[in-house]
């Protein structure tokens, strides 16, 4: 498992999914719930935060290919 | 005489003279302008008309409102429609659905041409759409820097979905160079950077502005693009030869960055509702465990040693007191018994026989007791214990006692 901080959305969204459809699998010991709760818990922080934090960066493509910022 | 028909039987039959003619059905007409009226309903009124004659035309609303060109009285166009008539007024009179500048004659047939080629050659087949990616983390844009159109993207993708990065690839979007330099940047985001999808776009105009879109070299860029391409080209009724190719239309700019991006709100909701799923599913989990700890801890009661300890205790307490009550009868049996005993033995005690004047003899060479007169000889050297003391003695003579023998037995 990848450190919660490090995740792109994309990835802690999609881990966050697959532990809600784990669980809700059911056939988990307590210690399995208890530690794949935590994780979920963290990855929705994870993902809120991304959210709330997100600000649009704009760059532009040059002629011969350079990315430079834009605005 | 025949019977006369009324007005409306009759202009009835004359409308089905025109509605079954298949010519009228769907008719190009050219002429000018004139006594165009936009009602308020949104219907549009007008006449066309040349040198020599007029036609009434109509065009209702739900037609009025996709055409990009509006007329004015004194321009020369050409309409499409059915020319059918209206009874009420007595009047026969075009439909018409679609209507365009004269002048544009040239460009629309050549749309429609290299429409029909890109078609047949594949290029617009929907298995060669490309599906869009949920979460495009790298969006480029290809555009005019300076159009509105740029800021429309910026301005819905920082509302909607700001984890995103933005990479405008220039270009003209109108002009005769703007074909090759959309081409080119469609090629220059595929081959330097990793965009997840492209947006290709600009802002409403004319006809003639939204050429470029037209163009051939533009529709095989989009279909050579590695990256799915999202084109939001001028309003909602413009449709382009770009449209057709690309994996999505979306009818303008701000449209397109939409349908390219998931929405903050809505995904900070699903966030939030995953988390309280969780957070409840735990819960339930929790209680659900808890309760079946209960359940168990009270069948684990039945079962409890404990139970079967304080039955053996209470059994062994029972048994403690037969064993105290039989001991106690036992032991004053035997108690009874061993004074009877003593009371025996003391009467069996030899001292107490010497006491009553009995005496036990024994020879005095080896102190051997003699129990009878026979077998001792006289001169025998006696030893005669009394209970008070010894006397030592010898034999003098013998006498058998066959007498007191016959007498007894």
């Amino acid at each position: 498992m990848n450190a919660i901080n490090e995740l792109s959305f994309e990835a802690a969204y999609a881990e966050l999914e697959s532990i809600v459809a784990r669980l809700e699998s059911g056939e988990l010991s307590l210690d399995e719930s208890v530690s794949l709760f935590e994780r979920g818990r963290q990855l929705a922080e994870r993902c809120q935060a991304l959210l709330d934090q997100a600000e649009l960066r704009v760059s532009q493509l040059t002629d011969d290919g350079r990315i430079e910022p834009l605005g | 005489m025949q019977n006369p028909y009324s007005v409306t039987e009759l202009t009835a039959y004359i409308r089905r003279l025109f509605d079954d003619d298949l010519h009228l059905q769907g008719v190009w007409v050219e002429g000018e302008v004139s006594n165009f009226r936009r009602a308020p309903s949104g219907h549009w009124y007008f006449t066309l008309k040349d040198d020599q004659a007029q036609l009434k035309c109509v065009m209702w609303r739900s037609s009025a409102d996709r055409q990009d060109y509006t007329p004015a009285d004194g321009e020369a166009v050409q309409a499409w429609g059915r020319v059918s008539v209206y009874d009420a007024q007595g009047v026969y009179q075009l439909y018409a659905e679609l209507l365009r500048p004269v002048g544009l004659g040239d460009l629309f047939r050549q749309f429609t041409e290299l429409k029909a080629r890109l078609e047949a050659e594949g290029l617009f087949d929907p298995a060669r759409k490309r599906p869009l990616p949920a979460f495009p983390r790298l969006i480029g844009v290809v555009t005019s820097s300076e159009a509105a159109a740029f800021q429309d993207i910026q301005n819905v993708l920082r509302r909607r979905f700001p984890l995103a990065q933005v990479i405008l690839s220039p270009t003209l979007v109108q002009g005769s160079d703007a074909p090759a330099q959309i081409a080119a940047a469609l090629e220059r985001l595929n081959a330097h950077t990793q965009a997840d999808v492209i947006l290709l776009c600009r802002g409403g105009g004319s006809i003639e502005d939204l050429w470029a879109f037209n163009d051939e070299r533009v529709a095989r860029a989009i279909a050579a693009s590695r990256i799915p391409v999202i084109t939001g080209v001028g309003h909602e009724t413009d449709f382009t030869i770009a449209d057709f190719a690309a994996d999505l239309r979306a009818p303008t700019p701000s449209a397109a960055a939409e349908i390219a991006t998931p929405d903050r709100a809505e995904l900070a909701a699903n966030v939030q509702a995953l988390d309280e799923t969780l957070t409840s599913w735990m819960q339930d989990e929790l209680e659900c465990r808890q309760r079946a700890l209960v359940v168990a801890r009270r069948a684990l009661g039945h079962l409890s040693p404990a139970g079967r300890v304080r039955g053996l205790r209470q059994r062994v307490d029972d048994l403690n007191a037969r064993l105290l009550a039989g001991w106690r009868g036992r032991s004053a049996m035997w108690r009874e018994r061993l004074a009877a005993r003593a009371a025996a033995l003391q009467a069996a005690n030899p001292e107490s026989i010497l006491a009553r004047g009995y005496a036990i003899v024994s020879r005095s060479e080896d102190g051997r007791r003699i129990t009878a007169a026979a077998g001792v000889r006289p001169g025998t050297g006696i030893s005669i214990q009394f209970a008070d003391g010894d006397l030592k003695a010898r034999v003098e003579d013998r006498e058998s006692h066959e007498r007191y023998k016959r007498t007894l037995f």
